[in-house]
């Protein structure tokens, strides 16, 4: 296996009192697409959060290419080329689409992605780009989402729930523009609760379940049974 | 003809009123901040063009040059250094920081200055007036109004057309998400800050060259400035220079009837407003 671009070491979180990750080891290859699949509260939004440093950490938890970001503000890891697609989009309400997709860029990373390579994979963008985020449909959004993201020209990018709350024939569109998305030589980390479609993109998962991994693997020869034990923690 | 000078000077004391206001208005819109010691800042910016012009023997329009960054540098150290840690998912500690700040300006004001009334002296400015038909306008208070209008136009410019802005709007969206657009909120606010005392010192020279002033009145500008804001609609910049206006106009009218009644009026069509639109006359439509 390549060096990893991500190393997470005994990783815990913490809601106040309430202990949401425990102890989570991890790695991403460089250029890999690695899949975490799990169950609703079994900690995959809270490990994209730490990763993002949008919740604490200490600091050799989280090391990404050889430096220890686990304490370093949001910003900081953002500017070091991790970009996060967030659950539920949470676009700026008060800026326009082109708006979300240039403060995205705003970090200022050299790369392939802008605006008008953002527009050529979502053209619909292009014709709505005026118009406020929140005038847009689901997927629409979802797309801004994930154009703000690429828009930081990330070495690292992490979808949370890509496909939640979407009408299945967005998530079909969705997915299968993922390959063209990842193909530029980006490490990716896919959060998903619809595990064919995580396992499809991916080439190695883990699986979380009540703030532990459960189970990891390769994602095209683990066994449906195995991953059923794993998922709901039931033999 | 009397009741249209009223109204017209009325209508150009308001634009000191949204000078007042606008500063207030774009602390509260960028990070939800209730800045209580608003008032204090704009007579600290009044004394500070006091200080550059007995010193400098400058113009106080003139001074302005040098009490802007001041005011600027100052609340950008005042945003990072205090203002940052009080923010949170609670409202109360930022007003009681603001209201200690407020009594710390006041008697520091009163420590260095003294008691005693003092006024700007811009000359020839304080007593010129063009005469359009039978009424007569100040050319302060005209420069004023222009001046209120120019702020306000080069606020909403650059909360609109420039990064900074956007960066402002992201912030007040969503401060999470924003930070991982690589910006750092404690640096967004401080220059948030950095620009309303810009705005704020504006307000101070204008307020001391029209009348005098000392360490005590803060109190009373930061009330004008709230009905403003509140009138004219919480995070509308143009809405807050309508709102000063239509608290001018009203003070005018108050005056007119009864010269006792001047500040009453103010307040009287504060609460009407209030009363019939709660969320001010023009709200910001998006959220």
């Amino acid at each position: 296996m390549p060096d990893p671009i991500l190393t997470l070491q005994g990783l815990n979180a913490f809601y106040g009192d309430f202990q949401a990750l425990y102890g989570i080891d991890l790695e991403v290859a460089e250029g890999e697409v690695l899949a975490i699949i799990g169950a609703n509260g079994a900690g995959k939004t809270t490990l994209m959060r730490s990763i993002s440093s949008l919740t604490q950490n200490r600091p050799e938890m989280v090391r990404y290419r050889g430096e220890d970001i686990g304490a370093l503000r949001a910003d900081e890891v953002a500017a070091r080329g991790i970009a996060l697609v967030p659950e539920g989009r949470q676009l700026f309400p008060s800026l326009s689409v082109e708006e979300n997709l240039i403060i995205g860029g705003q970090i200022g990373r050299k790369g392939a992605w802008s605006l008008p390579a953002i527009y050529k994979l979502f053209p619909i963008l292009e014709e709505r780009r005026h118009q406020q985020s929140t005038s847009l449909s689901g997927g629409q959004q979802q797309m801004v989402a994930i154009g703000r993201a690429l828009m930081a020209n990330p070495d690292l990018i992490l979808f949370d729930e890509i496909s939640l709350g979407l009408a299945p024939i967005i998530i079909k569109d969705i997915y299968a523009a993922l390959p063209g998305i990842i193909g530029e030589g980006m490490s990716a980390l896919i959060v998903e609760q619809d595990i064919t479609k995580a396992l499809a993109v991916s080439s190695r998962f883990y699986c979380l379940q009540e703030g532990r991994v459960s189970l990891e693997g390769t994602s095209a020869t683990i066994a449906r049974e195995d991953i059923s034990r794993a998922y709901f923690g039931v033999a | 003809m009397e009741w249209v000078n009223a109204i017209v000077q009325g209508t150009l004391l308001g634009g000191l009123y949204a000078l007042f206001a606008a500063g207030l208005s774009l602390i509260f819109g960028v990070m939800r901040l209730v800045n209580i010691a608003h008032g204090d800042l704009i007579v600290l910016g009044a004394y500070l063009g006091l200080s550059v012009t007995t010193v400098l023997g400058l113009n106080p329009l003139l001074a302005l040059i040098v009490v802007v960054p001041i005011m600027a540098a100052f609340g950008y150290v005042l945003q990072r250094g205090i203002l940052n840690q009080t923010l949170g998912k609670d409202i109360l500690p930022p007003l009681l920081v603001t209201f200690g700040l407020s009594v710390i300006i006041q008697n520091a004001l009163l420590e260095s200055y003294s008691a005693d009334p003092q006024k700007l002296n811009a000359g020839a400015l304080e007593t010129a007036s063009v005469a359009v038909g039978s009424l007569s306008m100040g050319l302060l208070p005209l420069l004023t109004f222009g001046i209120a209008i120019a702020v306000i136009a080069a606020l909403q410019w650059t909360f609109y057309r420039t990064a900074l802005g956007r960066a402002f709007r992201a912030t007040s969206d969503n401060q999470e998400i924003a930070q991982l657009m690589g910006l750092n909120r404690r640096h967004i606010f401080g220059l948030a800050m950095a620009l309303a005392l810009s705005v704020t010192a504006i307000a101070g020279i204008m307020l001391g060259i029209r009348t005098s002033f000392d360490p005590s009145i803060g109190g009373g500008r930061l009330i004008f400035g709230f009905e403003a804001v509140i009138i004219g609609g919480l995070g509308n910049l143009w809405g807050t220079l309508v709102g000063g206006v239509i608290l001018g106009v009203a003070q005018a009218i108050g005056a007119k009837i009864d010269p006792g009644w001047q500040l009453l009026a103010g307040h009287i069509a504060f609460l009407v407003i209030l009363a019939l639109r709660p969320n001010g006359l023009f709200p910001r439509i998006n959220g």
